[in-house]
């Protein structure tokens, strides 16, 4: 048995015995947690968890988005909104050659998209991090799109979702970067004088500026399985302590252990948890 | 109290050292030099003046840290009377890196709350070297709920090199902690003014920096992050901190051309430590006219300016979408 077939799960490789295809690129995925060698469309099918061991894979803004909101009536805020380089930024890169990149890469032009649409029939707006583009980080064009998103649940009345998946504040936008953390939560305590809520959904990774401004204000604080999540890096606070850090520091389960968030919720159930979640809080009847 | 010079300073700092040597001198000599002092204490001054009016940023956040620089403390001592220190957040701990309480400015009853660093190696590590836990803010926040509720004008005095990044820190919420302040500043029904006094460091500044006016003294300094550690994630090498402090643009200078401050204080020659009742003298005057402008407004026209001014942060074009 040659060292591949000794790899694959038991399932898979009886699918496979027998002819011999040609298998294209691709076709395969091996879990980062687990390492069990799954089909993508499998993964795919599943939200991106592995089915064999829950881990949450990360998954982009746009698909994300795809898989919280109902199919029908779906509306972009925000986009209009396009980032500019008021510090003309360059280390090793410049900051718009870093822009143009990540562009390039994730197909998105920054790492905020907003949307307006309904969950379960709920109407709400939600906001989800693109980490593949510059680490998720906030910079002016995502504080903006967040505001916007705000302002529509203060304009229209609607629950506020957050995805947040960031490694912090953009340092290419110098101290700009840091007031987005005063620009949201100012948005945030705007819409809870409303008396609307904000749901916060903490995916892996949410760091830095992004966890210590408006992820953590949520009327309902959630994090997806497993997520990393803290202000300080991992390798910030060993250097800073120098111990080593204990086993599952700073993940989900860590934090719903410590009473910084209200539940783990597994990305399969998202949709009923929230749709519940905000008509309870918006007191008005269940959905099915 | 003996000066300590930085780096860049080592030409004034010989230059002392000689009027030093020449005032030892004169008190057993029988030729008159103080001619030959004063010569050279208009030299140094010079000397001074002309190192400091082309200062890098770099330089200017060697300043910001300078061991003699006036912490918050020294500001309460100098410009306020009657301090009441409050302790503690009243569920975990007194967090010593932020000091606060009440206090009476030119009789006036106001709240004091600011980072607090540490002189000498003990105090320092009593300080934590002025980098605050959850209890530190939490400590805060409790104080400016007082403040609200009691109607009295906040002040707050920034100097930190950031928030704690510790183990117990992230157990107990430091996000949170953080965030939690910004939204309660961002709505506090009193009058904020904000100084940030030497390093204004990332998340853990901003905890204290959201108010109805910012200020600034000249070689303080406000990032995102530490050129250090800006350059050890863009360039991988702390040694580009120097270049990270230009192109972030840290220095009250620059942020005031951005419009990220509203007011740059003016420090005496050779910095803030130089000379404490001058900087205590501008910093006084500065509050007092903050002070002042603000108490003209309603609480209502207030929080509705400072909201606005929130939400004006950031640059960003508006393009059409097909």
């Amino acid at each position: 048995m040659s060292w591949f077939q000794k790899l694959l799960p038991p399932k898979i490789k009886r699918k496979e015995s027998g002819e011999k295809k040609v298998v294209p690129e691709g076709l395969w995925s091996k879990c980062a947690s687990c390492d069990a060698v799954l089909y993508y469309s499998d993964l795919g099918n599943n939200l991106n968890v592995c089915p064999k061991c829950n881990h949450h894979n990360r998954i982009s803004a746009r698909v994300r988005l795809d898989l919280f909101l109902d199919t029908q009536g779906r509306y972009e805020i925000g986009p209009e909104v396009q980032s500019l380089d008021p510090l003309k930024f360059k280390d090793s890169k410049r900051y718009v050659d870093r822009l143009a990149e990540a562009k390039r890469d994730t197909d998105e032009d920054d790492s905020l998209v907003v949307m307006q649409g309904s969950v379960k029939t709920v109407p709400l707006v939600a906001a989800a991090f693109e980490f593949g583009f510059m680490g998720g980080s906030m910079g002016s064009v995502v504080g903006e799109r967040f505001v916007r998103g705000v302002q529509v649940c203060v304009e229209q009345r609607l629950a506020f979702v957050c995805f947040a998946a960031s490694g912090g504040a953009r340092m290419q936008e110098g101290l700009l970067s840091l007031m987005q953390m005063a620009k949201t939560t100012a948005a945030l305590a705007q819409l809870s004088e409303e008396r609307l809520p904000f749901i916060s959904v903490l995916t892996d990774p949410t760091m830095g500026g992004v966890s210590a401004s408006f992820a953590f204000l949520g009327d309902v604080v959630i994090a997806e399985p497993a997520a990393l999540i803290g202000f300080a890096g991992p390798r910030v606070i060993e250097q800073t302590v120098r111990q080593t850090l204990p086993e599952g520091f700073q993940r989900s389960e860590f934090l719903l252990e410590h009473g910084a968030i209200d539940m783990i919720v597994d990305r399969r159930r998202m949709r009923d948890k929230i749709a519940n979640l905000c008509t309870l809080l918006m007191r008005a009847p269940p959905v099915s | 109290m003996k000066i300590t010079f930085l780096d860049f300073e080592q030409p004034i700092a010989e230059l002392e050292a000689k009027i030093d040597e020449l005032r030892f001198a004169q008190d057993d000599s029988a030729v008159d030099i103080s001619a030959e002092i004063v010569r050279l204490q208009k030299k140094s001054h010079s000397l001074t003046h002309g190192i400091y009016a082309k200062l890098t940023p770099w330089q200017i956040s060697q300043v910001a840290r300078h061991p003699q620089r006036p912490y918050t403390l020294d500001y309460i001592q100098h410009l306020f009377t009657d301090f009441e220190e409050l302790h503690g957040d009243r569920n975990f701990a007194d967090d010593y890196a932020i000091i606060g309480g009440l206090a009476r400015f030119n009789g006036q009853t106001v709240m004091v709350i600011g980072h607090q660093k540490g002189r000498d190696t003990k105090e320092k590590i009593h300080r934590n070297f002025g980098m605050p836990k959850p209890e530190g803010y939490r400590k805060a926040l409790r104080l400016m709920r007082l403040a609200e509720k009691f109607s009295v004008p906040l002040f707050t005095f920034i100097d930190t090199p950031g928030a704690y990044p510790g183990i117990g820190a992230e157990e107990r919420g430091q996000s949170e902690a953080i965030g939690k302040n910004l939204y309660v500043l961002a709505e506090l029904k009193v009058p904020v003014i904000c100084t940030i006094i030497g390093e204004g460091g990332s998340g853990g500044a901003l905890a204290l920096a959201v108010g109805d006016i910012v200020q600034m003294l000249q070689y303080a300094t406000y990032s995102v992050i530490s050129p250090e550690g800006c350059a050890s994630i863009l360039w991988k090498s702390a040694d580009k901190a120097p270049e990270a402090a230009e192109i972030m643009g840290i220095t009250a200078h620059r942020l005031k051309t951005m419009g990220l401050i509203d007011r740059i204080i003016n420090e005496p020659p050779g910095g803030a430590h130089r000379d404490y009742l001058t900087i205590m003298q501008s910093v006084k005057k500065v509050l007092q006219e903050s002070l002042r402008h603000l108490q003209e407004h309603s609480t209502e026209a207030l929080l509705e300016k400072r909201f606005e001014r929130l939400m004006g942060y950031g640059k960003y074009k508006e393009v059409k979408v097909k």
